[in-house]
């Protein structure tokens, strides 16, 4: 067993954003320094996550406890290396989206923007919530929390699409929360709560499912956890697209989607437990439903022309990727997996956040309009491209590393098919995005080819939005290069310490 | 002082329900605050009461000091479930008393005094059946509880009203006379009133005797016409959502909740675990009725267009939900039924509390008039989100706790046609919120593109409701909650009562060796 450490620091991560509502909403007058509110809030919540890295890092495990709900099964936190890995990737991503929003915001005029503040800063809080969970009814918990305030987000133009898309996306969330993992839950509730359902590398459903029960339980925890997109429940995510972009990207690509293969990734490693999983020997039926899910969501992207809809399915792919390599039960596939969040996010947001500066600048939707764009916007194509790289795992950025595992985790598994999925599906991830980037800079125009490039011709949008994006394309190459703080946390999980 | 509590609670009502006459009499403004006053006093002492149990075990007191088994005397018998009850009685009391500030005067002025005694003598019933330990004055205080009840529903200004209120004194009396009728063949039988007298004498009795198995299955009935179980529910809907709001507030939380609590205390202690769930093979019929209750009531309550209506087809099925969850068998179904008792009636407080505001303030008796409300009544819908996720079981609310051990109950017996049946309502819930939600939000009139409605600058025209008002309804939210994080205490409490000796006759339910 790991040593534990009793400590509040997950707790004041959590709480430094849920805080920064009180500011937010008081200084709605002053929009300086309501945003303000929020970067403090932000540069906290990275202060304390980051306070827990050197502990976690050597072994130890941060725990918290909260409320004793029931007699068993308390609300408290656990800080291990998964949990650590993607607070670290949501508030970092956090403040870089919050500098995103207010050019966005602010470029587009938009209204509301209190309460578009106030709810991300909520949903910020919730997705910590889920990332220290330190048992499935907290996860639970947060994880409902999470699709109540990302609605108003979703829904924030308040116009007819927004209404459809944010009723597809709680009908679609709540439906499988409630209809699925809830059930799920209790079940587990009922079959194991002397365990406390604390999440621990050996599973705490060891020995009390077996046979069809345990993939009828396994399927529902899948499914549950919709925010995942896995098909067949992956429809609200191109709906949820009428989002203003920030929210799509950091609520889209990073925090709501990964929540949900974060969560997915607890139920593979915390509540099965890996072993116990082999031994069952039922992942196999979800790695297959995630193959599937890559495929098509890929053939799906590829006929997209509005560019946030064809990242959208390419989330879904990517959503998959992540599910497949924990289904794979490797060690490598499920490092792979665990990186792969953090690397998906880094190349997924900067892709979103051009998207969202095109449409600040020039106001196009659609892919067919952004031939030549690359000339009046270089810094925000570059990024797209070196985003684009990042997504189909190509170098110099991290997303190759996090696809190395996966593919190298599918060769121990002894899965050759499932190695072809892998290549395939990249394959297709290069047609999907590579031909936006390249038409950026070379139009099929003669006319907007002939022309030279000037730096007086370009036309950024606001500073408040390039700069954002430039910052996650860096990342993302930065995550290539040094890798190994994440790959030490992914591989606390698998080594058996955490 | 405090061996006299179990009365006080009692007298401190009927006082109070004499001197509102008395007050009305001088100046009808004394009214509000006499009512109040009594409330709050009634609270305190079942708050004393409550601290009493938790330290001593089960109270018996015996009315005038009749003490039995000699003589005549009524015996008010409390442990920790009814403890629990009498307090959420009087604090849903309480609350729902505040917000009728202002409304009663405004509704009817010259009924004012007559509108409070009658809420005092229907809070002083409904605690007397809960603490009673006397299956006849029971009924004597079924009936004071009731008869109030039809008078206070027919207070209502529409003619709709009336007729409301008249089908349900049809139906009350029915029901209420079924009851008397099986307390008439457990007297013949047993030769006694005293609930805990009649448990030993059926537990003496050799065999089944069918006399006492008709008493059964009469005052169930009876019971489950006053609790609105489906199919006897219909006098329920029109009866709750045509009446006064002050009057609905009280109403619709408690009359039913205490039907509940009235059964399972029949199953508790008059019959006992044993005889009911061994000898009775009730169970499996009673649960599927359940079922059917909450899937006909959630289906119901979608094809509502009347605010009032959908909460009041919820109740139906919330009255499903815990008949089903009583008749479960088993130890986690039984818990989850009281603690459910309490949940729901501030879910259901929290629903009626916030119908009433919406109709004040914006004339609001459809469900699609509540356009726009997020921004016009700020506070009062965060009041109303916080009771409808509870009503869906969102985690930390009591809502979600209430099904979690229902749920546990429902897996550990096998009932699993309950298990999907609460889920469905779970979803049907979120639909019917989420709904309104929508419409709440986004307005009638979507507007198209960008809305570029100005930020701050339609705050002028917010009609927030009265503070009378928000006051209940926000204490009502936040109970919600408290109960939801602190539901681990109720249930050490209820499952006190469950366990062994407090309560006779219950090892069926004592969570080790269940029937599940």
């Amino acid at each position: 067993m790991p040593e534990v450490i009793q400590t509040y620091t997950p707790l004041w991560a959590c709480l430094s954003a849920l805080l920064a509502v009180i500011p937010i909403i008081l200084l709605r007058k002053e929009s300086f320094l309501r945003e303000g509110a929020t970067f403090v809030a932000g540069i906290v919540m990275l202060g304390f996550v980051i306070s827990m890295v050197p502990e976690v890092l050597s072994g130890k495990v941060l725990e918290c406890m909260l409320v004793q709900i029931t007699r068993d099964v308390p609300i408290k936190f656990r800080v291990d290396g998964l949990g650590l890995l993607f607070a670290l990737v949501a508030s970092t991503l956090w403040i870089v989206t919050s500098l995103y929003s207010v050019g966005y915001m602010r470029g587009l005029k938009e209204h509301s923007q209190t309460r578009f503040f106030a709810f991300f800063a909520v949903s910020l809080t919730a997705t910590m919530g889920v990332a220290f969970a330190g048992n499935l009814l907290t996860l639970y918990l947060f994880y409902e929390i999470l699709s109540l305030a990302t609605w108003p987000l979703v829904t924030h133009h308040q116009d007819k699409e927004a209404r459809s898309g944010g009723r597809k996306y709680l009908t679609y969330l709540l439906g499988t929360s409630v209809g699925f993992a809830l059930p799920a839950l209790i079940f587990c509730y009922v079959k194991a709560s002397a365990t406390g359902l604390e999440f621990s590398t050996a599973g705490f459903l060891v020995g009390s499912v077996e046979g069809a029960t345990a993939l009828v339980l396994l399927l529902l925890f899948t499914f549950g956890f919709s925010k995942a997109g896995l098909m067949p429940f992956h429809s609200w995510l191109p709906g949820a697209m009428v989002a203003p972009t920030p929210v799509s990207a950091l609520l889209h690509a990073v925090a709501v989607v990964k929540v949900g293969v974060f969560c997915i990734i607890r139920v593979f490693t915390g509540v099965f437990g890996l072993e116990f999983l082999k031994e069952l020997d039922i992942a196999i039926v979800v790695s297959w439903i995630a193959a599937f899910t890559v495929i098509t969501s890929s053939l799906i992207a590829l006929t997209q022309d509005n560019l946030k809809r064809r990242l959208a399915f390419s989330t879904i792919g990517q959503l998959a990727y992540i599910i497949l390599g924990v289904s794979l039960l490797t060690d490598r596939a499920v490092m792979g997996s665990m990186t792969h969040i953090a690397m998906h996010a880094a190349g997924k947001i900067t892709l979103f956040m051009c998207a969202g500066a095109v449409f600040v600048a020039t106001g196009k939707k659609y892919i067919s309009e952004m031939d030549g764009l690359g000339r009046k916007m270089p810094f925000t194509f570059a990024a797209f491209t070196i985003g684009a790289l990042s997504v189909i795992g190509l170098p110099p950025t991290g997303g190759l590393i996090s696809k190395f595992y996966l593919v190298t985790g599918a060769m121990d598994a002894g899965q050759p098919l499932l190695v072809t999925v892998f290549l395939v599906s990249t394959l297709l991830n290069a047609a999907y995005l590579l031909p936006i980037a390249y038409r950026a800079f070379f139009p099929k125009d003669r006319q907007l080819a002939s022309q030279p490039f000037s730096w007086k011709s370009t036309a950024e949008a606001p500073w408040a939005c390039v700069v954002p994006i430039c910052i996650t394309a860096a990342l993302a190459i930065v995550l290539f290069v040094k890798p190994q703080l994440l790959l030490k946390l992914a591989s606390l999980m698998v080594t058996g310490t955490g | 002082m405090a061996e006299q509590y179990p009365i006080l609670v009692l007298l401190v009502l009927l006082f109070g329900a004499l001197l509102v006459g008395l007050a009305g009499m001088a100046d009808r403004r004394i009214c509000f605050p006499v009512t109040v006053t009594a409330l709050a006093l009634a609270l305190a002492v079942s708050l004393g009461i409550l601290q009493r149990v938790i330290n001593e075990g089960v109270i018996r007191y015996f009315v005038a000091g009749w003490s039995r088994p000699v003589g005549i005397g009524i015996e008010l018998r409390i442990d920790t479930i009814n403890a629990l009850v009498l307090l959420t009685i009087t604090t849903v009391g309480l609350l729902a008393a505040v917000f009728s500030f202002r409304r009663v005067k405004e509704d009817k002025t010259e009924k004012t005094p007559l509108f409070y005694i009658l809420y005092l003598l229907l809070i002083m019933g409904l605690s007397g059946m809960v603490i009673t330990g006397d299956a006849f004055n029971l009924y004597v205080l079924l009936e004071v509880s009731s008869l109030t009840s039809y008078a206070l529903i027919a207070m209502g200004k529409s003619r709709r009203a009336a007729v409301a209120a008249f089908s349900y004194i049809i139906m009350g009396t029915i029901g209420a006379s079924f009851y008397l009728l099986g307390v008439g063949y457990l007297y013949l039988r047993t030769g006694t009133l005293n609930m805990v007298e009649i448990h030993q004498a059926i537990t003496g009795l050799e065999g089944v005797s069918s006399a006492i198995v008709v008493a059964f299955v009469m005052i169930i009935v009876g019971l489950m016409i006053k609790m609105a179980f489906f199919p006897l529910f219909g006098w329920l809907p029109n009866a709750y959502s045509y009446c006064p709001s002050s009057t609905s507030c009280v109403v619709a939380p408690l009359m039913t909740k205490v039907g509940v609590y009235v059964m399972v205390r029949m199953m508790l202690t008059v019959f006992g675990t044993e005889w009911v769930f061994e000898n009775l093979q009730y169970s499996q019929w009673m649960v599927g009725m359940a079922v059917i209750a909450i899937l006909a009531g959630s289906v119901m309550a979608l094809a509502q267009v009347e605010l009032k209506k959908m909460f009041c087809y919820i109740i139906v099925a919330e009255v499903g939900y815990m008949v089903g969850g009583a008749w479960l068998a088993n130890h986690w179904g039984m818990v989850g039924t009281v603690y459910h008792i309490m949940s729901d009636a501030f879910m259901t407080l929290c629903m009626f509390l916030a119908a009433g505001i919406f109709l004040k303030q914006a004339g609001v008796v459809r469900i699609d008039q509540l356009d726009g409300m997020f921004r016009k009544m700020p506070l009062t819908m965060a009041g109303f989100v916080v009771g409808a996720l509870a009503m869906i079981g969102i985690p930390p609310t009591c809502g979600f706790f209430s099904k979690l051990y229902l749920i546990r109950g429902g897996m550990e017996s096998g009932h699993w046609g309950y298990v999907v049946a609460l889920l469905i309502s779970s979803l049907v819930n979120a639909v019917l919120f989420f709904r309104i939600f929508e419409i709440a939000y986004f307005g009638k009139k979507p507007v198209e593109g960008h809305g570029h409605h100005a930020d701050h600058s339609e705050r002028s025209v917010i009609k927030e409701a009265r503070l009378s008002a928000l006051v209940p309804l926000l204490t009502t939210a936040v109970i919600i909650i408290l109960l939801g994080i602190f539901n681990q205490d109720l249930v050490d409490l209820i499952e006190r009562s469950l366990k062994g000796a407090e309560v006779i006759g219950s090892a069926v339910l004592s969570g080790e060796g269940g029937l599940g």
